[in-house]
């Protein structure tokens, strides 16, 4: 799973060429069938255990905020997104305030809104019930995936579908699994344990494009998030800093191939 | 606006955030299909998604102790070599644990 879109300029091509190919001839790539869904499940098991093991390392850190296990079982079913679930951890406390977690999980899963944009020459041809149900279970993995095979022609809505529910059921089971490890660990913080979130979602980071413009937006954000961090109300960093690598991105735009 | 996290509070703030994510699952298909979102609105979100994990990461880096600071090091510079998260998570961590053992 990574955050950055990493074929990003490719897929606003395939958008282009899906949307001419789908109007002209080939309008069966959008099927969702029951065999279909199936082989899409189980194309994405593999993927799906790693994904368990990062739910895994999600729960063993909800636990140590002090989340009770029905929280934390219940956040990753209905939430499905690993990066802001461990951001929400990060402003978790005895009390949280609304607000400036809602715009930080809007900011860290805006990506969805790119997601969606880009499926979408697919997806318009299905019913809105069935459209906005396969939208339910979209991530990284399933989204990538699904936008290569779609752009190499091929069928791919049950990729995308039954891949998707497959991140689901292991991401919530990995996490049920990280419920027994975080009761059972005596002294995380002596183990390293408080760090599973900051690796976790650096990890996200770097994982994503990597070049000159990405590095001086991260910079401008960690700069105007320290500024902040220091001299504006509480819990405003992460907006702050969000907003201006945003702003800097769309000023200081890629060029458009 | 701040709400408890004991009780029921903590189930309002999970359904607030399962709300906001699925506005960002739907919102992208909504929005398309009625107007293509532009070049420069995309390269705002996919600039933004990125900058707000880092803003979220400096202080955690800069408040952090010296255990703290070498497992983000340790993942980052792994991340750079490895390019594979898992491995990466995992010796951020261990690098904070033996940091701390010592």
């Amino acid at each position: 799973m990574n955050l950055r879109l990493l074929c990003w300029v490719s897929t606003v091509k395939n958008e282009l060429k899906g949307r001419r190919l789908l109007s002209d001839f080939d309008a069966n790539l959008h099927e969702l069938t029951y065999q279909n869904v199936w082989a899409g499940f189980k194309q994405l098991v593999p993927i799906s255990l790693f994904v368990a093991v990062f739910g895994l390392a999600f729960g063993l850190a909800a636990t140590q905020v002090g989340l009770d296990d029905s929280s934390i079982i219940g956040m990753s079913a209905l939430v499905f997104a690993g990066a802001s679930q461990f951001s929400a951890l990060e402003l978790w406390g005895t009390q949280v305030a609304i607000i400036p977690l809602a715009i930080t999980i809007f900011a860290i899963n805006a990506r969805h809104l790119l997601m969606g944009a880009t499926l979408y020459p697919w997806l318009r041809h299905l019913p809105p019930v069935k459209r906005y149900g396969v939208m339910l279970f979209v991530t990284d993995p399933n989204w990538a995936m699904s936008m290569q095979a779609f752009s190499r022609g091929e069928p791919a809505m049950g990729l995308l579908f039954g891949g998707g529910i497959s991140l689901w059921i292991f991401w919530v089971l990995g996490t049920w699994l990280g419920l027994f490890f975080g009761s059972a660990i005596n002294d995380p913080v002596s183990l390293g344990l408080d760090m599973v979130m900051g690796c976790f979602l650096l990890a996200m980071v770097f994982g994503g494009q990597k070049n000159l413009r990405v590095l001086i937006i991260w910079i401008v954000a960690a700069f105007s998030s320290l500024m902040a961090y220091w001299y504006l109300p509480a819990n405003s960093h992460v907006v702050v800093g969000a907003l201006a690598g945003g702003i800097l991105g769309a000023i200081w735009m890629e060029k458009q191939q | 606006m701040t709400i408890e996290t004991t009780g029921f509070g903590a189930l309002i703030i999970i359904l607030v955030m399962a709300a906001v994510t699925l506005v960002t699952r739907w919102g992208g298909v909504y929005v398309m299909s009625f107007v293509p979102i532009s070049y420069r609105i995309r390269q705002f979100i996919s600039a933004m998604s990125g900058s707000v994990l880092v803003a979220l990461l400096t202080p955690l880096a800069i408040n952090g102790d010296n255990g703290a600071r070498l497992a983000l090091l340790t993942t980052a510079i792994s991340m750079l070599l490895l390019k594979k998260p898992l491995p990466s998570i995992a010796l951020g961590i261990l690098a904070a644990a033996l940091y701390r053992q010592i």
